[in-house]
């Protein structure tokens, strides 16, 4: 199949970008949406002109360092990551624009690459269960209740690609919050730093400058892994009892 | 030396190899022999205990002064980071992601294996010990896989109170797996996604150091270059990959945690930027290469769909506990739909060879009769260059015995994984199959305290070559990563930090300014040869040299071919090599080329390390080397050894020193699955 | 924003069951209105209860549009670059007018409360301040206009959207979702109030256009 790609092109952080158009001929309806633009940035290489900087490594669809913004959705059309989105979601002869996520939070660092360590420093905020190297007990010396750690595992499979934030029209980034929220708060070893989390790290994730969230819900739309919104409302009970009591 | 007692009184079960062939003549130069001087002694219960106590302490006010460097955050360098911070150490944590939780760990999805006998099956230390061992081909030290089976029990309650959500059963407490064939259930699992959340748990407990202060990351940082000064590592030359800075950071002693080089094959299931160039680096300056040869080729990936392909995607192998293999006993049936190919023309081939195994035979078999069968043009699936690469995965009768729901319960992750990749619905449609590089078993040699020949500098994970042998159990490698990150690196690498804080280093020392020098002289080198060729296809046609001759079954032509093939090669990339672009900026180019010349050389020195392997061990198939019904045939009397490699030089050829390997816990058997 | 708006959501409520009282003529409604007055008497003074729930409703207007500035400031700032191309494709219209429709519903209160509360505006015969004290027959010389019947409908769908999304959303932000089937049942909700709320509302204009009210 034949395509034409608007793809945004930025040199630096400072630099003003601006979409420029190519045309790519012989795309395989079996390429990944990377591979395809594996096969532009050849051609590119061959012309002359700079290969495309994108964010990926896995492309297995785990790592979440693949951050494409594919024709106004976080990741393409359909439920899954960048790599992981085949070129057969798309018809011969579609024009297909590509940007980086847009938060600024996030800023563009070169071409469709992104700097997300907005995420890093919200998960040291108290994105964690403090517990030392060997100061651990016997790991069944605590049973978790099944239900409770499969949601808390359901939750915990975020990959922190970013996507929720990209498809916020606010630009929060309460899916990802509360997705860690709701994954430690579940479990009983999470219970001791509970309260004292959230407030930390909702502090933090206004601090970076992510927007507030209105539960409009393209988030967990956007979400390759499909976390559901409840995390949001899991983040906003532990909140107000966090504040309830005095944290 | 069978029979006779060793200096601390056990029996050795064996004798030191003698080789008698000598296929890499002309190829290396022979080194001396060479032991693990830190091994420990004693019996093989006791020895970790005894050694974490021999080991000498660091005062904690000391601590603070002790600057170590880690490079990488997979489960072994975040698990290192974190429980090294928290110890009081100064680290600064290195990574090439933007983020020190994307690292490749995180795509592990089987699970992870402990010694817990949780299930009350017959499992223990000693057995989980007993089949990593085994499960190696012999090819591993006893002390080193001892200690990993003891200290496993711990990773999993470490993991726990970190938050890791491993699956349970209905009363809560943790559930286990029967994991590849092995006959206990000791595997700890999350759904098909437990690396992930291992690694989750890692980086919380780095991040957490980060805020505590004691861990500093440096994220989109490769490192380059190892600082050694006086025959000791001191640091690292990194360059900043958003600035494009080469960076001089010294330190007390350096981590390499940098994972495996699987993409040495192009196509691998390593994550596209994965590379052998921190280990590679460290190599040219004097650490020993083990075992480089050693790679696991993994059975159940999705096959190649074209010549674009850019990498291949693991589908966990627990499928192959309900799944069939087959492929048409006809050639001109390959083409066919499968469901319209009749019973009698179908060739359950595992299920006929292994009837015993059937199906759930090692990684390593399964692979090599999948490659035969394609080789014997009874492949399926598209034609990717000359012919078909893929088998029949086939659940049909898994759905007919257990019921959809019930299949569907068990991997519809792996099903829907499959479906988006391939577009074909596994339900309906038998799901194709082929072998694909996995992991590697190889890396730098360490000595019992994962020290590297080069003093303070230590190795940790998939990066060194230490415990798993010629090939590795299946849940093994999130075992291992953690094992060396959370509990014996923290303490073998106090013993030599004791001797600190060292004498400080300063950045013009002459040993420092060179290795910057040669960082910034190579970076110009790679941007100046202004040639026709992008880095990509050099590496795709060496990973083409790479699986053809140095894959699953190797024979001395074909070796031979493929050395004079790389260094043909060698020499057109350093002529006809086009990267675009500058090095003040990100430059994707620039990043691929550099770690693609590095994975040439590495390239070469497999090929000559599985050359003078004459034998078929582990996960590979030597063809000189089979017994009469075509089946591996392991020379222990040769090659029950370590093949440590020195770097010879730029013009020069590596020398091969070896490493005895000698038995008193576990007697050597030949492997046999008929 | 929740809790005012929940306020908010309480209070629609009741105006419209108030509203609905003209269907069940003149001097029943003008009886509910002038007792609205005498509520709570003689502990609170005449227009006593009227008043707090004036300055009740008043502050939580305050708290509302006050959250809402800081969001839709907060939004500004946190995607400066805009998308060339944008889509939305898995949320309602109505959680993506709740600033345009709060601003409608802000401009339309203004004109309401002049209108029936403090102008009492006939606009049918322009007198002002309701000299008959008969607030029935305000209402329904007023609804005969049909303009301002407009006006009314349209605010009733701006209104209409807002509770839609903002039910949900204030179930949500309470953190009362927790679940698959609260979320559910909190959608459902914010469709159902602002059916109820809207369409009663609606009923009262309409019936007077239609006859039915004279």
């Amino acid at each position: 199949m034949k395509l034409t790609l608007k793809i945004w092109r930025q040199a630096s952080p400072e630099a003003q970008g601006a979409i420029h158009t190519y045309d790519l001929d012989d795309v395989s309806e079996e390429m990944s949406f990377l591979e395809m633009l594996d096969v532009l940035n050849e051609q590119l290489n061959d012309a002359g002109e700079e290969p495309i900087t994108f964010d990926h490594d896995c492309r297995e669809g785990i790592c979440g360092s693949c951050d494409l913004m594919i024709d106004g959705q976080a990741h393409g059309p359909e439920v899954t990551t960048s790599c992981q989105l085949h070129m057969r979601s798309f018809k011969d002869g579609q024009t297909i624009t590509v940007e980086p996520w847009r938060s600024d939070a996030f800023p563009v660092l070169k071409d469709l690459s992104v700097d997300r360590s907005a995420f890093d420093r919200i998960i040291q905020a108290g994105g964690y269960i403090s517990a030392n190297t060997g100061s651990a007990p016997e790991a069944n010396s605590v049973p978790a209740p099944r239900e409770k750690a499969m949601r808390a595992f359901n939750v915990a499979t975020c990959i922190g690609c970013g996507a929720c934030v990209a498809a916020c029209p606010n630009g929060s980034a309460s899916l990802f919050l509360g997705a860690k929220i709701t994954h430690l708060g579940e479990l009983p070893q999470g219970q001791p730093e509970r309260w004292s989390r959230v407030t930390a790290m909702v502090a933090q994730h206004d601090a970076e400058g992510f927007g507030g969230c209105t539960n409009i819900g393209e988030c967990t739309a956007a979400c390759p892994k499909e976390i559901p919104l409840d995390v949001i409302s899991q983040l906003n009970k532990d909140y107000r009892m966090a504040l309830k009591q005095g944290h | 030396m069978a029979g006779s007692t060793l200096h601390d009184g056990l029996t050795p079960l064996n004798s030191a190899p003698t080789q008698t062939s000598d296929d890499a003549h002309g190829y290396y130069v022979k080194g001396d022999k060479i032991v693990d001087t830190a091994a420990p002694t004693g019996p093989i219960a006791d020895r970790w205990t005894t050694r974490r106590f021999e080991n000498r302490l660091v005062n904690p006010a000391n601590r603070r002064k002790l600057t170590v460097i880690i490079v990488g955050t997979g489960l072994a360098g975040a698990a290192a980071a974190a429980t090294m911070g928290e110890a009081g150490y100064k680290v600064k944590s290195f990574c090439y992601q933007d983020s020190p939780r994307r690292a490749h760990s995180i795509a592990a999805q089987g699970g992870i294996n402990a010694a817990k006998n949780y299930k009350e099956d017959g499992d223990s230390v000693f057995r989980l010990f007993y089949d990593t061992v085994k499960g190696g081909d012999y090819r591993s030290r006893e002390s080193n896989v001892y200690r990993l089976a003891e200290v496993s029990t711990s990773i999993i309650d470490q993991c726990v109170a970190q938050g890791v959500p491993f699956a349970r059963d209905y009363g809560g407490l943790l559930d286990n797996r029967s994991f590849g064939g092995v006959q206990v259930s000791r595997t700890f699992y999350a759904r098909g996604q437990t690396g992930q959340q291992l690694l989750i748990g890692a980086y919380q407990a780095m991040e957490r150091q980060v805020a505590a202060g004691t861990v500093e990351s440096y994220t989109r940082h490769e490192m380059l270059e190892l600082i050694v000064v006086d025959g000791v590592a001191r640091g690292i030359i990194a360059r900043d990959l958003v600035s494009g800075e080469i960076e001089t950071h010294l330190a007390d002693v350096v981590v390499l945690a940098s994972g495996g080089y699987g993409n040495v094959f192009y196509l691998s299931t390593n994550a596209m930027n994965s590379n052998v160039t921190a280990a590679w680096r460290a190599h040219r300056k004097g650490a020993y290469m083990a075992n480089p040869c050693y790679t696991q080729i993994h059975p159940t990936c999705i096959p190649v769909a074209g010549e674009y392909q850019s990498k291949l995607t693991l589908m966990s192998e627990s499928l192959r506990n309900d799944g069939r293999i087959w492929v048409p006993k006809n050639r001109e049936d390959c083409d066919k739909d499968p469901r319209d190919i009749p019973e009698e023309d179908r060739d359950y081939y595992l299920e006929r060879i292994y009837p015993a195994f059937g199906n759930l035979v090692p990684r390593d078999i399964a692979s090599r009769q999948a490659k035969n069968v394609c080789d014997e043009g009874r492949g399926v699936g598209p034609v990717v260059g000359d012919f078909r690469r893929g088998v029949y995965l086939d659940f049909a009768d898994a759905i007919e015995r257990l019921g959809e729901d019930a299949v569907r319960e068990k991997y519809d992750n792996l099903f829907d994984m499959y479906e988006r990749i391939t577009g074909e619905n596994p339900y309906q449609v038998p799901m194709r199959i082929y072998p694909a590089v996995h992991y590697v078993m190889g890396g730098l040699w360490v000595d019992y305290h994962l020290q590297s020949n080069i003093p303070g500098l230590f190795v940790t994970g998939e990066a060194n070559f230490s415990d798993h042998g010629a090939n590795r159990l299946g849940a093994s490698a999130l075992m291992q990563g953690l094992a060396d990150g959370y509990f014996v690196l923290p303490n073998t690498i106090r013993d030599y930090l004791a001797d600190g804080p060292f004498a400080p280093v300063d950045e013009s020392h002459p040993a420092v300014v060179e290795a910057r020098q040669d960082v910034e002289d190579r970076v110009q080198k790679l941007l100046s040869i202004n040639g026709k060729r992008s880095a990509d296809s050099f590496h795709k046609e060496l990973g083409h040299i790479m699986w053809e001759y140095c894959g699953m079954e190797r024979s001395e032509p074909g070796l031979r071919k493929a050395i004079d093939m790389i260094r043909e090669l060698k020499a057109a990339f350093w002529s006809d090599l086009r990267v675009l672009g500058s090095a003040e900026t990100i430059n994707q180019s620039l990043e691929k080329a550099g770690r693609v010349a590095d994975f040439i050389e590495l390239g070469e020195l497999m090929c000559i390390d599985a050359l003078n392997r004459r034998e078929s061990c582990g996960g590979h198939f030597r063809a000189e080397s089979q017994t009469d019904d075509g089946e591996a045939l392991r020379h222990d009397d040769e090659f029950a050894y370590v093949a440590a490699w020195e770097w010879g030089g730029e013009e020069g050829q590596p020398v091969l020193h070896k490493e005895d390997l000698i038995y008193t816990a576990v007697e050597m058997k030949q492997r046999s699955y008929k | 924003m929740a809790a005012s708006g929940l306020l908010f959501i309480g209070f629609v409520l009741g105006h419209m069951y108030g509203n609905l009282k003209a269907f069940a003529g003149e001097e029943t409604f003008n009886n509910y209105a002038e007792h609205l007055r005498e509520f709570g008497e003689p502990i609170l003074p005449h227009e006593g209860f009227l008043w707090i729930a004036r300055v009740g409703l008043l502050a939580a207007l305050v708290v509302h549009v006050t959250c809402a500035v800081i969001l839709a400031r907060r939004a500004g700032r946190a995607r400066t670059v805009k998308y060339v191309v944008k889509k939305n494709t898995h949320s309602s219209f109505s959680s993506h007018w709740m600033r345009w429709g709060g601003a409608t519903l802000l401009l339309f209160i203004v004109w309401h409360l002049l209108n029936f509360s403090f102008g009492k505006v006939n606009v049918s015969n322009g007198e002002t301040g309701d000299p008959d004290k008969n607030p029935y027959r305000l209402m329904v010389d007023n609804f005969d206009v049909w303009w301002l019947t407009a006006i009314y409908l349209v605010a009733m769908v701006a209104l209409a959207l807002h509770l839609h999304h903002g039910t949900f959303s204030s179930a949500q932000t309470l953190g009362l979702t927790g679940t698959a089937r609260a979320r559910r049942n909190a959608r459902a909700a914010g469709l159902v109030i602002a059916i109820v709320v809207a369409g009663g509302f609606s009923l009262v204009p309409i019936g007077v256009l239609a006859g039915i009210i004279d």
